[in-house]
């Protein structure tokens, strides 16, 4: 058996570490940090979009999309993910004329899953929605899942297919061996392996730094509101086209607001804090897209510690100064949806050196200087 | 206008509050007080936030209402009525009715208050916001008519409500004795006492004996309040107790044997309040093994591992409403030192005397916190509901703990325990008690439900006003 280490124990280090040890021949063990899910992985919004990602990731959000509708097969569970469809209103004639432009590039590439509706529709889709909403794009077969629920399930079924996950553990090392191999330092002794994964989120460019590679990421800390449970009054998840709103209900009632709004990070601590300053809008746009929310109860707010380059964009590719070391990380707020394809990427990229999965755009030499 | 006026003149709750402040001290009981009283005397801007509509916290509630138709009667009365009549005349800025909600990192403070939200920045934080009961699951706790000692006992001082028909005690803890003799002596009845606590209490606690005799008022005071009870009514050892009734309490099985109830009063002591420092990011906490719960790290004057924030009094650690007063006045000495209005030779100076006070009313907590320690969550039987927003039972914490779930945020993904409106405010030791017993490790191993602020709720309406 050969050997593989992916590190980082958030969606995209379990969904790698599933994928390879599904591919014969690779005996995977995966290290996390603290436990399994600690960061922006159990604490998303946990939706399922391909509405308005930007151009280079429609590729592969269109077949991790394939691969949330039979998310059952891949994990086991269902992960709480109902496709209840995506919405993201204009508040105006100008909003219109923005969306009718997006969705003719989207369909210039030969896409069709984003379609423009009229006030009519928009209303038929979101009875509760303000007036003042004169349209939509909507993307009728995303819909969200429940992050801590997929993450567990993403544990599980990777530890089914022989992946050994060890908690705790911190790595402060990475270096070549003279055979070959990579030697991973942690704070609980070495191991070695033929092929490692980094995918250590907001720590990544850290393990980066230890393999002797500048990849430049800052971070994000979204913030996120959930209310009391309320009588069902809207399905699918929504978006403005001009401001930061994602908004749902789920399954037991309680309203989540996210959008983006960002709170501020610690990064040495680990820990992340709500600036309440900033999350009142968020409030206020929810309250005035969805004016009945307004007297719902905040029972909890929260933010999660997440890496963004400076594109908003992911790394995912091999390492320029250690071959044998696979970064997958940066996916800037908007991994989830694409946490099932990314995984399958990385472990293709892994095992045999090549994917046809639609990666290129996330390599790291698009921050190479020129010459 | 002096800075004194300016900070005397706004009382009323309607009044706008500054920009900022130097001090500001969450909880208007017996630390909270004191310690306002004392940075005042220190030339401090204090401000001061409490949710309940008068000075004097759960121990020392309505003292002021009291104290007007001249029903001061104990000395625990007397000492409130004291600290409030400071704290009143200290110039510190009160806001009663006021719930916080939020402390950003650096000291920006957000509370409600009549339905509106407002925010303060502040130097300095002493959070001193008292003790919570720890909940007792019982199975049938949930019925109508059944509650907590504690919310009896807010009846009882607030509006004179003395238990009538058959009410009964049951569970553990000085709180539970306390109160009995508060109700009898107004004329309640109390059909008995259903005592749960494991037998032993007492060799557990005797290697403590000699230093809580340091202050013997206590034990002694202890002593008179059982002697008095069972005198009034009689009191039951029993194991175990299930509430029953169709849509209301009815009767109650101790050990199986049925007696009629109409209102079944449970306890199972007190634990510091953490909800507050438990949502500060960086405030790190310790487990008490003993009385199994957590507490924030302090050093003896109160500072947390957050620079400029500090807390006294029982949300500290359990000490009684004397060591809270103590320990509000020994922090604000810091902060005053902290915010250079005294020498750290001032500090000391006028520190020492309160420290040697503070530790003989501590002296006998080793010694009640090893004749009362909680009730063993192992023995709650499968079918109990522990958190009460979601309905969530025992055995389906036991069930998550057997999937895999090590701590109490991991079992949420699984059972949605700790996540309706109360956030684990009431059932969160509970949770957590049951998933260290069910692991077989020491509580300090768990991970407790983690606190988020608003640690109170606020309508989205109420946050969204607070944007430009």
């Amino acid at each position: 058996m050969r050997k593989a280490l992916v590190i980082g124990g958030g969606l995209h280090g379990l969904s790698t570490a599933l994928h390879l040890a599904r591919t014969p021949g690779w005996q995977v063990t995966l290290l996390e940090r603290r436990h399994v899910g600690r960061h922006s992985s159990g604490v998303n919004a946990g939706g399922v979009r391909r509405l308005g990602r930007a151009l280079p990731e429609i590729a592969l959000s269109v077949v991790a999309a394939e691969m949330w509708h039979g998310i059952t097969a891949l994990v086991g569970d269902d992960c709480g993910f109902r496709a209840t469809g995506q919405v993201k209103v204009a508040e105006s004639e100008a909003d219109m004329a923005r969306n009718h432009a997006r969705v003719a590039q989207v369909r210039a590439l030969g896409w069709t899953h984003e379609e423009v509706v009229d006030q009519a529709e928009v209303r038929r889709l979101l009875p509760a929605v303000s007036r003042h909403v004169v349209g939509a794009i909507v993307t009728r077969d995303d819909g969200s899942a429940d992050p801590m629920r997929t993450v567990m399930a993403f544990r599980r079924a990777a530890e089914q297919a022989g992946v050994t996950i060890i908690e705790g553990v911190a790595v402060n090392g990475l270096a070549a061996t003279a055979d070959g191999t990579i030697r991973v330092e942690t704070d609980h002794g070495p191991h070695e392996a033929e092929r490692v994964a980094n995918c250590a989120g907001a720590w990544a460019p850290d393990l980066a730094a230890l393999a002797g590679e500048t990849i430049p990421c800052g971070t994000k800390a979204s913030m996120m509101i959930v209310t009391e449970r309320l009588p069902p009054f809207v399905e699918p998840t929504v978006g403005a086209t001009a401001r930061a709103l994602s908004f749902k209900q789920t399954a037991a009632g309680t309203v989540v607001i996210g959008g983006g709004h960002q709170g501020i990070n610690d990064r040495a601590a680990e820990t992340s804090s709500v600036l309440f300053g900033s999350l009142a809008f968020a409030a206020r746009i929810a309250a005035e897209i969805f004016p009945c929310v307004a007297g719902a109860r905040i029972i909890r707010t929260w933010t999660g510690t997440e890496a963004r380059p400076p594109d908003d964009m992911p790394v995912i590719g091999e390492s320029r100064s250690l071959p044998g070391l696979f970064h997958s990380f940066g996916f800037s707020g908007h991994g989830f949806q694409l946490s099932p394809a990314a995984g399958a990427a990385v472990a293709e990229l892994m095992a045999r050196g090549a994917t046809n999965l639609p990666i290129a755009p996330f390599t790291q030499d698009r921050f190479a200087i020129p010459a | 206008m002096s800075v004194a006026d300016e900070w005397t003149a706004g009382r009323e709750a309607v009044a706008p509050v500054a920009e900022t402040v130097d001090l500001l001290v969450l909880g208007a009981g017996p630390a909270g007080m004191a310690a306002a009283t004392e940075a005042r005397a220190h030339g401090m801007r204090v401000l001061v936030l409490d949710e309940n509509g008068a000075p004097g916290g759960q121990v020392h509630r309505a003292v002021e209402a009291r104290l007007a138709k001249g029903a001061v009667s104990d000395g625990q009365d007397k000492d409130g009525a004291k600290l409030a009549a400071a704290f009143r005349a200290s110039g510190a800025q009160y806001r009663p009715g006021a719930t916080l909600w939020a402390v950003e990192p650096g000291g920006k403070v957000f509370w409600s208050e009549s339905g509106a939200a407002r925010s303060i920045q502040a130097e300095r934080l002493i959070l001193a916001a008292g003790a919570t009961e720890r909940p007792l699951p019982i199975p049938g706790w949930t019925l109508p008519g059944v509650m907590s000692v504690g919310a009896a006992q807010i009846a009882l001082k607030t509006a004179g409500l003395v238990p009538e028909g058959n009410v009964w005690l049951a569970g553990q803890g000085p709180l539970l004795w306390l109160y009995a003799v508060q109700a009898l002596a107004k004329g309640g009845k109390i059909a008995g006492i259903i005592d749960l606590s494991p037998p032993g209490g007492f060799s557990r606690a005797r290697p403590h004996l000699l230093r809580a005799l340091k202050a013997p008022e206590y034990l002694l005071r202890g002593l008179v309040w059982q002697q008095r009870v069972k005198r009034a009514t009689r009191v039951i050892q029993a194991r175990e107790l299930r509430a029953e009734g169709e849509g209301q309490l009815a009767r109650m099985l101790v050990d199986g044997v049925a007696h009629p109830a109409d209102l079944l009063l449970l306890h199972d002591g007190v634990v510091p309040n953490t909800q507050v420092t438990r949502a500060i990011a960086g405030l790190t906490h310790g487990w008490d093994p003993v009385q199994r719960c957590w507490r924030p790290a302090l050093d003896l004057w109160g500072n947390t591992a957050v620079a400029g924030v500090m807390v006294a009094g029982d949300s500290g650690g359990i000490g009684g409403a004397r060591a809270a007063a103590l320990s509000g006045r020994i922090a604000a000495l810091e902060a005053a030192r902290a915010l250079g209005r005294i020498t750290t030779d001032e500090r000391d100076g006028r520190a020492g005397p309160l420290r040697l006070l503070r530790d003989r009313q501590l002296a006998p907590r080793p010694f009640l916190d090893a004749m009362f320690p909680p009730l063993p969550e192992a023995a709650i039987p499968d079918e109990t509901i522990l958190c009460r927003c979601e309905e969530v039972t025992a055995g389906r914490v036991r069930q998550a703990v057997g999937l895999g779930c090590l701590g109490a945020n991991q079992t949420k993904a699984f059972t949605r325990a700790g996540m309706g409106p109360c956030q684990g405010r009431i059932c969160g030791p509970a949770v957590h008690g049951v998933i260290a017993a069910a692991r077989g490790v020491p509580g300090g191993e768990v991970d407790p439900f983690r606190t988020r602020f608003p640690t109170k709720p606020l309508t989205l309406g109420e946050l969204a006003a607070l944007a430009g």
